[in-house]
């Protein structure tokens, strides 16, 4: 094993609430992530088919275009949150 | 100019490209350029990163399966991008945290344990070899119709040339050629969907156009194509047709495989910090979406276009003559294509002309009878030349034919040569010196490492010839394997500190295992045809297709894990520490070097 500069924040419990609120968010951004793939575009389709979208029906776009837009937004979003999160906790990268 | 001297230009120029970018980033420091990556911007990152990803699964052949199956297939879309999620999320910025070069380093850590990091180097060199079986098939496609050859003969002197660029190539590694392949590779894929757009709905973007008005009708392009197909018998293109929880579980197979896949994760070990990694995966899934966005509009689209050209007086009217296939332009590419063997029609009937629809469907069958026709007689068209051949469907000019024979050997040459290099080094760095014969010379490293290369090319090669499915289905059970194991692994290496060693390799060869199994029981055995017991048809547990299996596998690689780690010896102390230090992105040195 390499040498590990272990990045330890000011207070200890600092680092559990820290690890806390992380994954508060990823459970957050992965309930949007399953909702709008296998829920919109998959599972729920059937309850969308009445809203028209181009000939078809949302559950269609989201499945082919809709899904790929929010999983870009949710990428942007983590990493927003979570660079501001760092600086926070005071465990970001100087 | 004759079309053939065209993509002859197009390819030639390409590669002269790359290999000059090559060479003029080399001449500068040579070790910097080695850890691709480094002090490069995570936008430059995320494009270096997209070209590594999209191989011949999405260039040559996604939209042909979207094309021929419609919505169900949409699986491929949403998996293939959804899994950057899960990177960007759960991955990709402890990873850089943790400094080192190779995720089998990462598990072999973690997990203190040579046993882990052996047995993930198995994973990931069973996973990579299936991947590049699947580029072999795209391969064989692309050269088949560039050099006007049948497909074996392509998939041949493609391999020669696959070999060729891997060998000369630490070319992987920069990550400026990778960039001049994302320029190439999604011009040429966007450019001919552009013009096909503006041919049918008036729509520039095609993305916008699949959802736009269909002008020679008047109707939405996707209401006029479920119109037109089924017309023919065939199944709504928008309609769900197959099995929900299969659909499920395919994506969510993809999803996993992608970010269980060395080769992608690896790009994320070297970005300069711990928050670049995290932008780093959004920038790459931009550059893959454009790509993405797109490839739905081209499946619909040809589909829409190849019906038409077989029914150019309507789907009630007469279908078209072989007089005029042979003859019209507009045809050109049907002999062109029949070349490659990949294409094939028969007038089983006599009439002179050739009748494309479903012969299962009972409808049609009737109609048929009436007409006196005698089975479908598009007797072949394989999903994967889609794509390739779209712009010669279109009747586009000659110059964009050329762009798209580039761009499609590009996507299979850079992904194809870019896993050879992992499952090299693989065998040669993590197998042989790690664990077979530590006090190796360098120079028998190397030589290991040419081997194991030649090796797994004939391999490839040899499997391609009658490959398990088209090129992104066997991708697909490429991602399946690398969901079942190695994704698992880093997973609860990051976010457990309860799994040990035995827990950890437990439950990757469970994972493994059993999907392995389940692929090679419907595939046959090492994907030589016929030794399969069953198909994915009627497959062996419920509706579970062999492609859906990796999250099954990977759900069984956590439970194992969980189950073996709690009867045995607890982790140790400062792995506990490792674990909390990859949490948090203070002290995020550089990337290590092994």
């Amino acid at each position: 094993m390499s040498d590990q500069s272990h990045g330890t924040p000011r207070r200890a419990s600092d680092g559990v609430a820290y690890w806390k609120a992380n994954i508060r968010l990823i459970i957050g951004s992965l309930i949007v992530w399953a909702l709008v793939s296998f829920g919109f575009g998959i599972l729920l389709r059937p309850l969308l088919s009445g809203i028209s979208v181009g000939g078809t029906d949302l559950g269609f776009w989201f499945a082919q275009q809709g899904s790929i837009i929010v999983f870009l937004c949710l990428i942007f979003f983590y990493a927003w949150r979570m660079n501001k999160l760092d600086r926070d906790f005071g465990v970001d990268e100087e | 100019m004759d079309q053939t001297i065209i993509n002859i230009i197009f390819v030639g120029l390409s590669f002269a490209i790359y290999i000059g970018i090559a060479i003029w980033a080399r001449a500068g420091t040579t070790s910097e350029f080695y850890a691709a990556g480094r002090g490069v911007h995570p936008v430059t990152n995320g494009m270096a990163t997209a070209a590594d990803w999209m191989s011949a699964a999405s260039f040559i052949s996604m939209a042909g399966l979207i094309a021929f199956t419609g919505y169900d297939n949409s699986t491929y879309l949403m998996g293939w991008t959804g899994g950057y999620v899960l990177l960007a999320l759960l991955l990709a910025p402890y990873l850089r945290k943790f400094g080192k070069y190779t995720v089998s380093e990462f598990i072999g850590d973690r997990f203190y344990s040579p046993t882990a990091r052996l047995v993930a180097v198995i994973c990931l060199i069973v996973a990579s070899v299936t991947y590049v079986i699947g580029q072999m098939t795209g391969v064989g496609v692309a050269f088949g119709r560039f050099l006007e050859v049948d497909a074996t003969t392509g998939l041949l002197l493609g391999a020669v040339i696959v070999f060729a660029y891997a060998v000369f190539g630490g070319m992987k590694g920069v990550t400026y050629t990778q960039v001049a392949q994302y320029v190439v590779l999604i011009f040429a894929y966007t450019i001919p969907a552009i013009f096909i757009s503006l041919q049918l709905t008036g729509n520039p973007i095609p993305a916008l156009g699949l959802f736009g008005e269909h002008q020679a009708s008047g109707e939405p392009l996707l209401a006029r194509l479920d119109q037109v197909v089924t017309d023919l018998g065939f199944s709504e293109y928008t309609a769900h047709n197959g099995d929900t929880f299969n659909m499920v579980l395919f994506t969510l197979s993809l999803m996993i495989g992608t970010a269980g896949l060395p080769h992608v994760i690896m790009r994320f070990f070297t970005v300069p910090k711990v928050s670049d990694a995290r932008w780093s995966a959004g920038w790459a899934l931009v550059f893959i979406a454009l790509l993405y966005f797109t490839a739905p509009a081209v499946g619909a689209m040809a589909r829409l276009n190849i019906t038409e050209l077989f029914w150019p007086n309507g789907t009630d009217g007469e279908a078209v003559a072989i007089e005029t296939i042979e003859t019209d332009p507009a045809y050109d590419w049907m002999p062109t294509w029949q070349q490659t063997g990949l294409l094939g029609w028969e007038d089983k009937n006599g009439d002179g002309r050739i009748q494309y629809y479903n012969d299962g469907d009972a409808d049609m069958q009737a109609r048929a009878e009436e007409a006196g026709w005698e089975g479908n007689e598009l007797t072949n068209f394989n999903n994967d030349i889609l794509v390739l051949a779209n712009p010669e469907i279109a009747n586009l000019p000659g110059w964009v034919i050329g762009l798209v024979a580039a761009g499609g050997i590009a996507a299979a040459l850079s992904t194809a040569a870019g896993l050879l290099l992992a499952i090299s080094s693989a065998v040669s760095h993590d197998l042989v010196k790690g664990a077979i014969n530590p006090s190796i010379s360098e120079k028998g490293e190397l030589l290991t490492a040419r081997i194991a290369m030649a090796v797994s090319i004939a391999i490839a090669t040899w499997l391609g010839l009658n490959p398990p499915g088209f090129a992104a289905q066997t991708v697909a059970l490429a991602f399946g394997l690398a969901a079942s194991s190695i994704f698992p692994a880093l997973m609860m290496g990051i976010f457990s500190t309860r799994i040990n060693n035995t827990g950890a390799v437990a439950g990757m060869l469970a994972g493994l295992g059993t999907t392995l199994l389940y692929i090679f029981l419907h595939k046959g055995w090492f994907f030589i045809p016929d030794t399969n017991m069953f198909t994915d048809a009627e497959p062996m547990i419920g509706t579970i297709k062999s492609t859906s299996f990796g999250a099954v596998g990977a759900a069984i690689n956590f439970t194992v894990a969980f189950i073996v780690a709690s009867m045995t010896k607890p982790v140790p102390d400062d792995i506990k520490e490792l674990v909390e230090s990859v949490r948090v992105p203070r002290g995020a040195g550089t990337a290590q070097s092994h």
